[in-house]
Protein backbone atom coordinates (compact mmCIF):
# COMPACT_ATOMS: atom_id res chain seq x y z
CA UNK A 1 0.00 0.00 0.00
CA UNK A 2 1.28 3.31 -1.30
CA UNK A 3 1.96 5.95 1.80
CA UNK A 4 -0.25 8.79 1.97
CA UNK A 5 1.59 12.52 1.48
CA UNK A 6 0.60 15.39 3.75
CA UNK A 7 1.78 18.50 3.09
CA UNK A 8 0.84 21.33 5.51
CA UNK A 9 1.85 25.05 3.13
CA UNK A 10 4.13 27.16 5.51
CA UNK A 11 4.28 29.52 3.19
CA UNK A 12 4.16 33.33 4.53
CA UNK A 13 -0.23 33.42 3.14
CA UNK A 14 -1.04 29.88 4.50
CA UNK A 15 0.41 30.74 7.53
CA UNK A 16 -0.46 33.89 8.49
CA UNK A 17 -3.98 32.77 7.28
CA UNK A 18 -3.97 29.76 9.37
CA UNK A 19 -1.66 27.03 8.85
CA UNK A 20 0.58 28.11 12.07
CA UNK A 21 -2.34 26.19 13.71
CA UNK A 22 -2.17 23.22 11.88
CA UNK A 23 1.39 22.38 12.90
CA UNK A 24 -0.01 20.09 15.04
CA UNK A 25 -0.78 18.22 12.53
CA UNK A 26 3.02 17.07 12.23
CA UNK A 27 2.61 15.49 15.60
CA UNK A 28 -0.67 14.52 15.50
CA UNK A 29 -0.57 12.37 12.49
CA UNK A 30 2.23 10.09 12.85
CA UNK A 31 0.71 9.41 16.59
CA UNK A 32 -2.57 8.51 14.97
CA UNK A 33 -1.91 6.89 11.54
CA UNK A 34 2.23 5.49 12.08
CA UNK A 35 3.92 4.83 9.07
CA UNK A 36 0.85 4.62 6.36
CA UNK A 37 0.73 8.40 6.44
CA UNK A 38 3.76 11.21 5.40
CA UNK A 39 3.24 14.29 6.67
CA UNK A 40 5.72 17.81 6.52
CA UNK A 41 5.41 21.22 6.58
CA UNK A 42 6.44 22.43 3.22
CA UNK A 43 7.31 25.94 1.56
CA UNK A 44 4.95 27.71 -0.76
CA UNK A 45 2.96 25.39 -2.65
CA UNK A 46 1.90 28.05 -5.03
CA UNK A 47 -1.93 27.84 -4.24
CA UNK A 48 -2.29 31.51 -3.31
CA UNK A 49 -0.82 33.25 -6.03
CA UNK A 50 -3.65 33.08 -8.28
CA UNK A 51 -6.34 36.07 -8.33
CA UNK A 52 -7.98 36.36 -4.61
CA UNK A 53 -7.11 32.87 -3.62
CA UNK A 54 -5.74 34.00 -0.22
CA UNK A 55 -8.55 33.85 0.91
CA UNK A 56 -8.68 30.50 0.90
CA UNK A 57 -5.57 30.08 2.20
CA UNK A 58 -4.39 28.21 4.33
CA UNK A 59 -4.18 25.26 1.98
CA UNK A 60 -3.07 21.34 2.60
CA UNK A 61 -2.31 18.99 0.18
CA UNK A 62 -3.21 15.37 1.42
CA UNK A 63 -1.47 13.34 -1.52
CA UNK A 64 -3.21 14.96 -5.17
CA UNK A 65 -6.51 16.32 -3.12
CA UNK A 66 -6.38 20.17 -2.29
CA UNK A 67 -7.91 20.74 1.06
CA UNK A 68 -8.82 24.46 0.88
CA UNK A 69 -9.63 26.65 4.36
CA UNK A 70 -7.90 23.93 6.32
CA UNK A 71 -8.45 22.98 9.66
CA UNK A 72 -7.00 19.74 11.46
CA UNK A 73 -10.05 18.23 11.45
CA UNK A 74 -10.81 18.72 7.35
CA UNK A 75 -7.51 17.10 6.85
CA UNK A 76 -7.75 14.24 8.85
CA UNK A 77 -11.23 13.90 7.37
CA UNK A 78 -9.60 13.47 4.03
CA UNK A 79 -7.03 11.64 5.44
CA UNK A 80 -9.68 9.22 6.45
CA UNK A 81 -11.39 9.26 3.36
CA UNK A 82 -8.25 8.26 1.38
CA UNK A 83 -7.20 5.33 3.74
CA UNK A 84 -11.17 3.86 3.23
CA UNK A 85 -10.79 4.06 -0.77
CA UNK A 86 -7.77 1.60 -0.46
CA UNK B 1 -3.00 25.90 27.36
CA UNK B 2 -6.13 28.05 25.37
CA UNK B 3 -3.52 30.57 23.84
CA UNK B 4 -3.95 31.32 20.07
CA UNK B 5 -6.56 28.34 19.02
CA UNK B 6 -7.65 28.90 15.45
CA UNK B 7 -10.67 31.08 14.88
CA UNK B 8 -12.63 31.89 11.91
CA UNK B 9 -13.28 35.30 13.30
CA UNK B 10 -9.43 35.98 12.88
CA UNK B 11 -9.16 34.66 9.47
CA UNK B 12 -11.85 36.66 8.36
CA UNK B 13 -9.98 39.96 9.82
CA UNK B 14 -6.74 39.18 8.68
CA UNK B 15 -8.47 38.60 4.96
CA UNK B 16 -9.98 42.24 5.72
CA UNK B 17 -6.54 43.62 6.24
CA UNK B 18 -5.13 42.50 3.29
CA UNK B 19 -8.08 43.34 1.01
CA UNK B 20 -7.35 47.23 2.80
CA UNK B 21 -3.41 46.69 2.21
CA UNK B 22 -4.05 45.96 -1.06
CA UNK B 23 -6.67 48.74 -1.77
CA UNK B 24 -4.48 51.31 -0.51
CA UNK B 25 -1.83 50.37 -2.79
CA UNK B 26 -3.66 50.34 -6.13
CA UNK B 27 -4.51 53.49 -8.00
CA UNK B 28 -8.19 53.72 -6.29
CA UNK B 29 -7.81 53.61 -2.60
CA UNK B 30 -11.53 54.82 -1.75
CA UNK B 31 -12.99 53.46 -4.56
CA UNK B 32 -11.59 50.28 -4.02
CA UNK B 33 -12.41 50.24 -0.30
CA UNK B 34 -15.74 50.82 -0.69
CA UNK B 35 -16.02 47.89 -2.96
CA UNK B 36 -14.08 45.43 -0.26
CA UNK B 37 -17.46 43.96 0.78
CA UNK B 38 -19.22 43.10 -2.65
CA UNK B 39 -15.77 41.80 -3.73
CA UNK B 40 -15.91 39.58 -0.57
CA UNK B 41 -19.50 38.53 -1.12
CA UNK B 42 -20.35 38.71 -4.65
CA UNK B 43 -23.86 38.26 -6.29
CA UNK B 44 -24.65 34.57 -5.50
CA UNK B 45 -22.14 33.99 -2.70
CA UNK B 46 -22.47 32.00 0.17
CA UNK B 47 -23.81 33.23 2.87
CA UNK B 48 -21.50 31.70 5.36
CA UNK B 49 -22.49 33.39 8.78
CA UNK B 50 -25.46 36.06 9.20
CA UNK B 51 -29.10 36.19 7.56
CA UNK B 52 -28.52 37.15 4.34
CA UNK B 53 -25.71 38.54 1.80
CA UNK B 54 -26.92 42.17 2.78
CA UNK B 55 -25.98 41.63 6.55
CA UNK B 56 -22.86 39.69 5.71
CA UNK B 57 -22.15 42.61 3.60
CA UNK B 58 -22.79 45.48 6.16
CA UNK B 59 -21.16 43.21 8.92
CA UNK B 60 -17.77 43.30 6.61
CA UNK B 61 -18.56 47.05 6.22
CA UNK B 62 -18.24 47.62 9.68
CA UNK B 63 -15.55 45.52 10.05
CA UNK B 64 -13.22 47.46 7.18
CA UNK B 65 -13.88 50.93 9.28
CA UNK B 66 -12.38 49.12 12.38
CA UNK B 67 -8.82 48.53 9.67
CA UNK B 68 -9.13 52.06 8.46
CA UNK B 69 -8.32 52.58 12.33
CA UNK B 70 -11.53 54.29 12.58
CA UNK B 71 -14.51 53.80 15.29
CA UNK B 72 -17.26 51.73 14.31
CA UNK B 73 -19.75 53.15 16.97
CA UNK B 74 -19.58 56.83 15.66
CA UNK B 75 -19.36 56.26 11.80
CA UNK B 76 -22.96 57.04 10.63
CA UNK B 77 -24.58 53.95 8.50
CA UNK B 78 -25.46 56.06 5.76
CA UNK B 79 -21.48 56.89 4.92
CA UNK B 80 -19.66 55.03 2.30
CA UNK B 81 -16.65 53.11 3.12
CA UNK B 82 -15.05 55.36 0.23
CA UNK B 83 -15.78 58.27 2.30
CA UNK B 84 -14.45 57.06 5.34
CA UNK B 85 -11.22 55.78 3.32
CA UNK B 86 -10.53 59.41 2.74
CA UNK B 87 -11.32 60.74 6.48
CA UNK B 88 -8.26 57.89 7.66
CA UNK B 89 -6.19 59.43 4.77
CA UNK B 90 -7.20 63.33 5.99
CA UNK B 91 -6.57 62.02 9.82
CA UNK B 92 -2.77 63.30 11.48
CA UNK B 93 -2.76 60.65 13.82
CA UNK B 94 -4.53 57.82 15.02
CA UNK B 95 -7.53 57.59 16.80
CA UNK B 96 -6.93 57.80 21.30
CA UNK B 97 -8.73 54.02 21.81
CA UNK B 98 -7.67 51.15 20.31
CA UNK B 99 -10.69 49.09 20.28
CA UNK B 100 -14.16 49.65 18.97
CA UNK B 101 -17.33 47.34 18.84
CA UNK B 102 -19.05 46.27 15.93
CA UNK B 103 -22.60 45.93 17.19
CA UNK B 104 -23.82 44.70 13.56
CA UNK B 105 -22.02 41.61 15.00
CA UNK B 106 -22.63 41.74 18.73
CA UNK B 107 -24.92 38.71 19.27
CA UNK B 108 -26.62 40.56 21.95
CA UNK B 109 -25.63 37.01 24.11
CA UNK B 110 -28.13 36.33 27.27
CA UNK B 111 -27.64 37.74 29.82
CA UNK B 112 -24.75 36.18 31.72
CA UNK B 113 -27.04 33.72 34.37
CA UNK B 114 -27.47 30.39 36.17
CA UNK B 115 -29.46 28.31 34.14
CA UNK B 116 -31.65 25.22 34.73
CA UNK B 117 -31.67 22.57 32.29
CA UNK B 118 -34.17 19.76 31.32
CA UNK B 119 -31.48 17.47 32.66
CA UNK B 120 -32.56 18.16 36.37
CA UNK B 121 -33.83 15.22 38.08
CA UNK B 122 -36.19 16.57 40.85
CA UNK B 123 -33.98 14.63 42.74
CA UNK B 124 -34.09 13.91 46.90
CA UNK B 125 -31.30 15.28 47.87
CA UNK B 126 -31.45 18.70 46.33
CA UNK B 127 -28.15 20.09 47.25
CA UNK B 128 -28.63 23.06 44.94
CA UNK B 129 -31.18 24.15 47.38
CA UNK B 130 -29.38 23.90 50.78
CA UNK B 131 -26.08 25.14 48.84
CA UNK B 132 -27.34 28.36 48.04
CA UNK B 133 -26.77 30.77 51.05
CA UNK B 134 -29.86 33.52 49.34
CA UNK B 135 -32.98 31.14 49.10
CA UNK B 136 -33.60 31.82 45.28
CA UNK B 137 -33.74 27.96 44.20
CA UNK B 138 -36.70 25.62 45.01
CA UNK B 139 -37.76 22.40 43.41
CA UNK B 140 -41.11 23.16 42.30
CA UNK B 141 -43.49 20.74 40.29
CA UNK B 142 -40.47 18.29 40.43
CA UNK B 143 -37.73 20.55 38.79
CA UNK B 144 -35.55 23.26 40.37
CA UNK B 145 -36.60 27.10 39.09
CA UNK B 146 -34.54 30.03 40.01
CA UNK B 147 -36.16 33.59 41.33
CA UNK B 148 -33.95 36.17 39.51
CA UNK B 149 -34.83 38.52 41.95
CA UNK B 150 -32.77 36.39 44.79
CA UNK B 151 -30.07 34.72 42.65
CA UNK B 152 -26.77 36.51 42.57
CA UNK B 153 -24.91 34.62 39.98
CA UNK B 154 -22.68 32.83 42.40
CA UNK B 155 -22.95 29.29 40.59
CA UNK B 156 -22.59 27.28 43.87
CA UNK B 157 -25.64 25.24 42.63
CA UNK B 158 -24.20 24.41 39.43
CA UNK B 159 -21.50 22.84 41.15
CA UNK B 160 -23.09 20.73 43.15
CA UNK B 161 -25.67 19.18 41.15
CA UNK B 162 -24.98 15.45 40.96
CA UNK B 163 -26.31 15.27 37.14
CA UNK B 164 -24.57 18.84 36.01
CA UNK B 165 -28.07 20.15 35.28
CA UNK B 166 -27.37 23.52 35.99
CA UNK B 167 -25.33 25.95 33.92
CA UNK B 168 -23.79 29.13 34.36
CA UNK B 169 -24.64 31.22 31.15
CA UNK B 170 -21.63 33.70 30.37
CA UNK B 171 -20.93 36.53 28.30
CA UNK B 172 -17.70 35.82 27.10
CA UNK B 173 -16.06 39.34 26.91
CA UNK B 174 -17.56 40.26 30.10
CA UNK B 175 -16.13 37.03 31.55
CA UNK B 176 -12.89 37.59 29.49
CA UNK B 177 -12.31 41.10 31.11
CA UNK B 178 -10.28 41.31 33.86
CA UNK B 179 -11.49 44.95 34.99
CA UNK B 180 -15.19 44.90 34.16
CA UNK B 181 -14.95 47.21 31.53
CA UNK B 182 -16.69 45.36 29.00
CA UNK B 183 -20.73 45.33 29.85
CA UNK B 184 -23.81 44.38 28.10
CA UNK B 185 -26.35 47.63 28.37
CA UNK B 186 -30.14 47.53 28.09
CA UNK B 187 -30.07 47.35 24.52
CA UNK B 188 -28.32 43.83 24.84
CA UNK B 189 -25.06 44.78 22.98
CA UNK B 190 -21.93 45.07 24.49
CA UNK B 191 -20.03 48.87 25.31
CA UNK B 192 -16.43 49.35 26.77
CA UNK B 193 -16.17 52.10 29.50
CA UNK B 194 -12.88 53.22 28.35
CA UNK B 195 -12.13 54.87 32.11
CA UNK B 196 -12.07 51.34 33.32
CA UNK B 197 -10.25 49.18 30.28
CA UNK B 198 -7.09 48.16 30.16
CA UNK B 199 -6.38 47.14 26.56
CA UNK B 200 -5.44 43.71 27.03
CA UNK B 201 -7.82 42.68 24.23
CA UNK B 202 -9.00 39.38 25.97
CA UNK B 203 -12.58 40.70 24.52
CA UNK B 204 -11.30 40.59 21.39
CA UNK B 205 -9.96 36.96 22.09
CA UNK B 206 -12.78 35.97 23.54
CA UNK B 207 -16.05 36.93 21.32
CA UNK B 208 -17.12 33.93 19.27
CA UNK B 209 -18.92 36.62 16.72
CA UNK B 210 -15.62 38.75 16.35
CA UNK B 211 -17.21 41.76 17.58
CA UNK B 212 -14.49 43.69 19.28
CA UNK B 213 -12.22 45.13 16.29
CA UNK B 214 -8.78 46.90 16.98
CA UNK B 215 -8.73 50.15 15.47
CA UNK B 216 -5.49 49.47 12.97
CA UNK B 217 -3.08 52.40 12.04
CA UNK B 218 -1.65 50.67 9.08
CA UNK B 219 -3.18 53.19 6.49
CA UNK B 220 -1.23 56.17 8.44
CA UNK B 221 1.73 53.77 8.57
CA UNK B 222 1.31 53.44 4.31
CA UNK B 223 0.63 56.89 3.96
CA UNK B 224 3.94 57.49 5.82
CA UNK B 225 5.98 55.43 3.27
CA UNK B 226 3.83 56.90 0.71
CA UNK B 227 5.43 60.32 1.18
CA UNK B 228 8.82 59.24 1.64
CA UNK B 229 9.64 59.72 5.69
CA UNK B 230 11.74 57.45 7.01
CA UNK B 231 10.52 54.60 8.89
CA UNK B 232 12.49 52.60 11.47
CA UNK B 233 10.90 49.22 12.69
CA UNK B 234 11.27 48.38 16.38
CA UNK B 235 10.62 44.70 17.16
CA UNK B 236 8.61 43.44 20.19
CA UNK B 237 10.79 40.69 20.67
CA UNK B 238 7.68 37.84 20.28
CA UNK B 239 8.00 38.83 16.53
CA UNK B 240 10.97 36.14 16.49
CA UNK B 241 8.68 33.04 16.87
CA UNK B 242 5.70 34.43 14.25
CA UNK B 243 6.84 33.96 10.69
CA UNK B 244 8.46 30.78 8.72
CA UNK B 245 11.81 32.45 8.20
CA UNK B 246 14.71 33.49 10.55
CA UNK B 247 14.86 36.63 12.57
CA UNK B 248 17.47 37.72 9.73
CA UNK B 249 14.82 36.76 6.97
CA UNK B 250 12.32 38.62 8.73
CA UNK B 251 14.39 41.77 8.52
CA UNK B 252 14.88 41.81 4.93
CA UNK B 253 11.44 41.18 4.48
CA UNK B 254 10.30 44.29 6.48
CA UNK B 255 12.46 45.98 4.51
CA UNK B 256 10.91 45.24 1.46
CA UNK B 257 7.96 46.83 2.79
CA UNK B 258 9.65 50.07 2.46
CA UNK B 259 11.26 50.56 5.90
CA UNK B 260 14.59 51.90 6.43
CA UNK B 261 15.90 50.20 8.91
CA UNK B 262 14.71 47.58 10.96
CA UNK B 263 15.92 47.05 15.12
CA UNK B 264 14.86 44.71 17.90
CA UNK B 265 13.39 46.22 21.12
CA UNK B 266 15.44 43.43 22.58
CA UNK B 267 18.35 46.59 22.70
CA UNK B 268 15.98 48.19 25.00
CA UNK B 269 15.38 44.57 26.63
CA UNK B 270 19.19 44.83 27.97
CA UNK B 271 18.73 48.46 29.23
CA UNK B 272 15.64 47.49 31.19
CA UNK B 273 17.31 44.56 32.48
CA UNK B 274 20.42 46.66 33.91
CA UNK B 275 17.74 49.09 35.22
CA UNK B 276 15.65 46.91 36.82
CA UNK B 277 18.39 44.90 38.16
CA UNK B 278 19.56 47.55 39.68
CA UNK B 279 16.49 49.18 40.95
CA UNK B 280 15.47 45.97 42.72
CA UNK B 281 18.95 45.16 44.74
CA UNK B 282 18.25 49.17 45.79
CA UNK B 283 14.95 48.61 47.16
CA UNK B 284 15.78 44.99 48.94
CA UNK B 285 18.40 46.96 50.60
CA UNK B 286 15.93 49.84 51.58
CA UNK B 287 13.81 47.21 53.21
CA UNK B 288 11.02 46.91 50.81
CA UNK B 289 9.44 43.66 50.59
CA UNK B 290 8.95 43.27 47.04
CA UNK B 291 9.08 44.58 43.56
CA UNK B 292 7.11 44.72 40.80
CA UNK B 293 8.01 44.41 37.08
CA UNK B 294 6.98 47.36 35.24
CA UNK B 295 6.91 46.51 31.28
CA UNK B 296 3.52 44.75 30.27
CA UNK B 297 1.75 47.63 29.19
CA UNK B 298 -1.97 46.30 29.83
CA UNK B 299 -0.01 45.71 33.71
CA UNK B 300 1.00 49.39 33.78
CA UNK B 301 -3.00 50.52 32.65
CA UNK B 302 -3.74 48.28 35.10
CA UNK B 303 -2.33 50.17 38.05
CA UNK B 304 -3.14 53.43 36.93
CA UNK B 305 -7.05 52.77 36.92
CA UNK B 306 -7.48 49.80 39.41
CA UNK B 307 -4.43 49.08 41.45
CA UNK B 308 -3.05 52.56 42.72
CA UNK B 309 -1.86 51.43 46.14
CA UNK B 310 0.65 49.06 44.05
CA UNK B 311 2.25 51.71 42.69
CA UNK B 312 4.75 51.97 45.33
CA UNK B 313 5.86 48.80 44.82
CA UNK B 314 6.14 48.88 40.63
CA UNK B 315 9.53 49.65 39.37
CA UNK B 316 10.34 52.47 38.07
CA UNK B 317 12.01 51.65 35.29
CA UNK B 318 10.86 52.12 32.04
CA UNK B 319 10.03 49.47 29.34
CA UNK B 320 12.04 48.35 26.10
CA UNK B 321 9.69 49.79 23.68
CA UNK B 322 10.65 53.07 25.64
CA UNK B 323 14.56 52.52 25.45
CA UNK B 324 14.36 51.36 21.66
CA UNK B 325 12.00 54.55 20.88
CA UNK B 326 14.37 56.76 22.71
CA UNK B 327 17.92 55.76 21.40
CA UNK B 328 16.63 55.53 17.75
CA UNK B 329 14.93 59.34 17.97
CA UNK B 330 18.46 60.41 19.25
CA UNK B 331 20.47 58.94 16.49
CA UNK B 332 17.70 59.61 13.63
CA UNK B 333 15.51 62.78 14.99
CA UNK B 334 14.00 62.27 11.81
CA UNK B 335 13.00 58.73 12.09
CA UNK B 336 9.45 57.96 11.96
CA UNK B 337 9.38 55.19 14.58
CA UNK B 338 6.58 51.83 14.13
CA UNK B 339 6.35 49.19 16.86
CA UNK B 340 5.85 45.94 15.56
CA UNK B 341 3.54 44.58 18.57
CA UNK B 342 1.95 41.58 19.74
CA UNK B 343 -0.92 42.89 21.63
CA UNK B 344 -3.51 45.89 21.95
CA UNK B 345 -1.99 47.52 24.93
CA UNK B 346 1.34 48.84 23.50
CA UNK B 347 -0.89 51.28 21.24
CA UNK B 348 -1.76 52.86 24.50
CA UNK B 349 1.49 53.23 25.59
CA UNK B 350 2.22 54.26 22.32
CA UNK B 351 0.04 57.07 22.43
CA UNK B 352 1.41 58.31 25.50
CA UNK B 353 5.46 57.95 24.26
CA UNK B 354 5.89 60.99 21.97
CA UNK B 355 8.96 59.18 20.46
CA UNK B 356 6.56 56.25 19.34
CA UNK B 357 4.69 57.62 16.34
CA UNK B 358 2.97 54.04 15.27
CA UNK B 359 2.07 50.38 16.31
CA UNK B 360 1.82 47.86 13.56
CA UNK B 361 0.68 44.45 15.26
CA UNK B 362 1.91 41.26 13.86
CA UNK B 363 -1.39 40.47 12.26
CA UNK B 364 -1.21 43.83 10.92
CA UNK B 365 2.09 42.45 9.43
CA UNK B 366 0.99 39.57 7.67
CA UNK B 367 -1.63 40.64 6.23
CA UNK B 368 0.85 43.32 4.87
CA UNK B 369 3.68 40.36 3.37
CA UNK B 370 0.34 39.19 1.71
CA UNK B 371 -0.64 42.00 -0.19
CA UNK B 372 2.68 42.76 -0.98
CA UNK B 373 3.30 39.06 -1.93
CA UNK B 374 6.54 38.87 -0.04
CA UNK B 375 7.39 35.02 0.79
CA UNK B 376 9.54 35.57 4.06
CA UNK B 377 11.12 32.28 4.05
CA UNK B 378 12.63 33.61 0.44
CA UNK B 379 14.04 36.79 1.49
CA UNK B 380 17.96 37.00 1.95
CA UNK B 381 19.32 37.31 5.79
CA UNK B 382 20.63 40.67 7.01
CA UNK B 383 22.36 41.24 10.16
CA UNK B 384 20.88 43.35 13.08
CA UNK B 385 23.05 46.17 13.78
CA UNK B 386 23.63 45.17 17.45
CA UNK B 387 23.38 41.65 18.99
CA UNK B 388 21.17 41.68 21.65
CA UNK B 389 21.08 39.15 24.79
CA UNK B 390 19.50 36.02 25.18
CA UNK B 391 17.83 37.09 28.05
CA UNK B 392 16.69 40.17 26.34
CA UNK B 393 14.94 38.46 23.51
CA UNK B 394 13.35 35.99 25.89
CA UNK B 395 11.60 38.37 27.45
CA UNK B 396 8.78 37.81 25.68
CA UNK B 397 8.38 34.37 27.45
CA UNK B 398 6.74 34.35 30.89
CA UNK B 399 9.20 34.09 33.19
CA UNK B 400 11.56 35.69 31.19
CA UNK B 401 11.69 39.03 32.66
CA UNK B 402 12.69 38.21 36.17
CA UNK B 403 14.95 35.46 35.03
CA UNK B 404 16.90 38.43 33.23
CA UNK B 405 16.78 40.74 36.17
CA UNK B 406 18.13 37.51 38.34
CA UNK B 407 20.99 36.81 35.89
CA UNK B 408 22.29 40.57 36.56
CA UNK B 409 22.26 39.62 39.95
CA UNK B 410 24.99 38.18 42.38
CA UNK B 411 24.12 35.31 44.43
CA UNK B 412 24.32 36.93 47.18
CA UNK B 413 21.49 38.98 45.82
CA UNK B 414 19.20 36.97 44.00
CA UNK B 415 15.26 37.43 43.12
CA UNK B 416 12.68 35.12 44.52
CA UNK B 417 10.62 35.33 41.50
CA UNK B 418 6.51 34.95 41.51
CA UNK B 419 5.25 35.42 37.75
CA UNK B 420 1.76 35.87 37.38
CA UNK B 421 0.92 34.39 34.04
CA UNK B 422 -1.73 36.62 32.41
CA UNK B 423 -3.86 38.99 34.46
CA UNK B 424 -7.35 37.62 35.46
CA UNK B 425 -9.92 38.33 38.63
CA UNK B 426 -8.39 36.08 40.61
CA UNK B 427 -4.53 37.49 39.81
CA UNK B 428 -5.45 40.95 40.23
CA UNK B 429 -7.24 40.12 43.87
CA UNK B 430 -3.81 38.37 45.01
CA UNK B 431 -1.58 42.11 43.75
CA UNK B 432 -3.96 43.99 45.49
CA UNK B 433 -3.46 41.56 48.72
CA UNK B 434 0.35 42.16 48.17
CA UNK B 435 0.17 46.09 48.42
CA UNK B 436 -2.44 45.87 50.88
CA UNK B 437 0.01 43.72 53.44
CA UNK B 438 3.28 45.67 51.87
CA UNK B 439 4.83 41.70 51.12
CA UNK B 440 3.99 38.69 48.74
CA UNK B 441 4.64 34.92 50.52
CA UNK B 442 5.42 33.42 46.95
CA UNK B 443 8.81 35.72 46.42
CA UNK B 444 10.30 39.17 46.20
CA UNK B 445 10.06 39.73 42.52
CA UNK B 446 6.92 39.62 40.96
CA UNK B 447 6.88 39.44 36.89
CA UNK B 448 3.89 40.64 35.72
CA UNK B 449 2.41 39.68 31.98
CA UNK B 450 -1.37 40.52 31.02
CA UNK B 451 -1.60 37.72 28.47
CA UNK B 452 -0.98 33.77 29.40
CA UNK B 453 2.61 32.32 28.08
CA UNK B 454 3.49 36.27 28.28
CA UNK B 455 3.73 38.17 25.00
CA UNK B 456 3.93 35.49 23.08
CA UNK B 457 0.28 34.85 24.30
CA UNK B 458 -0.42 38.27 22.70
CA UNK B 459 -4.01 39.06 21.16
CA UNK B 460 -2.31 40.34 17.75
CA UNK B 461 -0.36 37.44 17.20
CA UNK B 462 -0.18 34.86 14.53
CA UNK B 463 1.91 31.74 15.33
CA UNK B 464 0.34 29.39 17.89
CA UNK B 465 1.90 29.03 21.22
CA UNK B 466 4.08 25.66 21.53
CA UNK B 467 5.30 26.50 18.16
CA UNK B 468 6.48 29.90 18.43
CA UNK B 469 7.96 29.06 22.14
CA UNK B 470 10.06 26.71 20.22
CA UNK B 471 11.43 28.84 17.36
CA UNK B 472 11.95 32.06 20.02
CA UNK B 473 13.81 29.82 22.57
CA UNK B 474 16.32 28.74 19.35
CA UNK B 475 17.13 32.28 18.67
CA UNK B 476 17.52 32.48 22.65
CA UNK B 477 19.49 29.65 22.81
CA UNK B 478 22.22 31.19 19.65
CA UNK B 479 22.37 34.18 21.22
CA UNK B 480 24.92 35.89 23.90
CA UNK B 481 25.01 36.03 27.65
CA UNK B 482 23.48 39.19 29.36
CA UNK B 483 26.48 39.55 31.11
CA UNK B 484 28.58 39.68 28.16
CA UNK B 485 26.21 42.55 26.80
CA UNK B 486 25.51 44.87 29.56
CA UNK B 487 28.50 45.92 31.17
CA UNK B 488 28.12 47.15 34.74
Amino acid sequence: MEKISVKVCLGTTCFVMGSANLQELIDIVPAKYGDKVDVSGVPCLGLCATDWEFSKAPYVKVNNEVVKEATVEKVLNEIEKQLGKK
Amino acid sequence: MATNTPKQTSHLKREILVRLIKAYLSDNFEENTRLIPYDMRPKGSEVPYRCCIHQERAVLRDRVIAGLGLSIEDAEDSELLSSLAKKALERKEPEEHPLTVLHTACHGCVPSRIYVTDLCQGCVARPCESTCRFGAIKVEHGKSVIDPSKCKNCGMCAQVCPYQAIAKIIVPCENACPVGAITKDEDGLAHIDFEKCISCGKCVSACPFGAVHKKSQVIDILKAIKEGKKLVAMLAPAIMGQLPCTPKQLKQAIMKLGFSDVIEVAEGADITSANEAAEFKERMEKGDKFMTTSCCAAYNELVEKHLPEIKPFRSETKTPAYYTAELVKKEMPDAVTVFFSPCVAKRREAMQNPNIDFVLNFEELGAWFIAMNVQVADCDEADYRKESSAQARNFANTGGVAAAVNSLLEDDEKAQAYVVDGLNKQSIRDLKKFAKNGQCEFGNLIEVMACTGGCLGGSSTINAYKPALKQLTNYVNESPEIKTVVKK
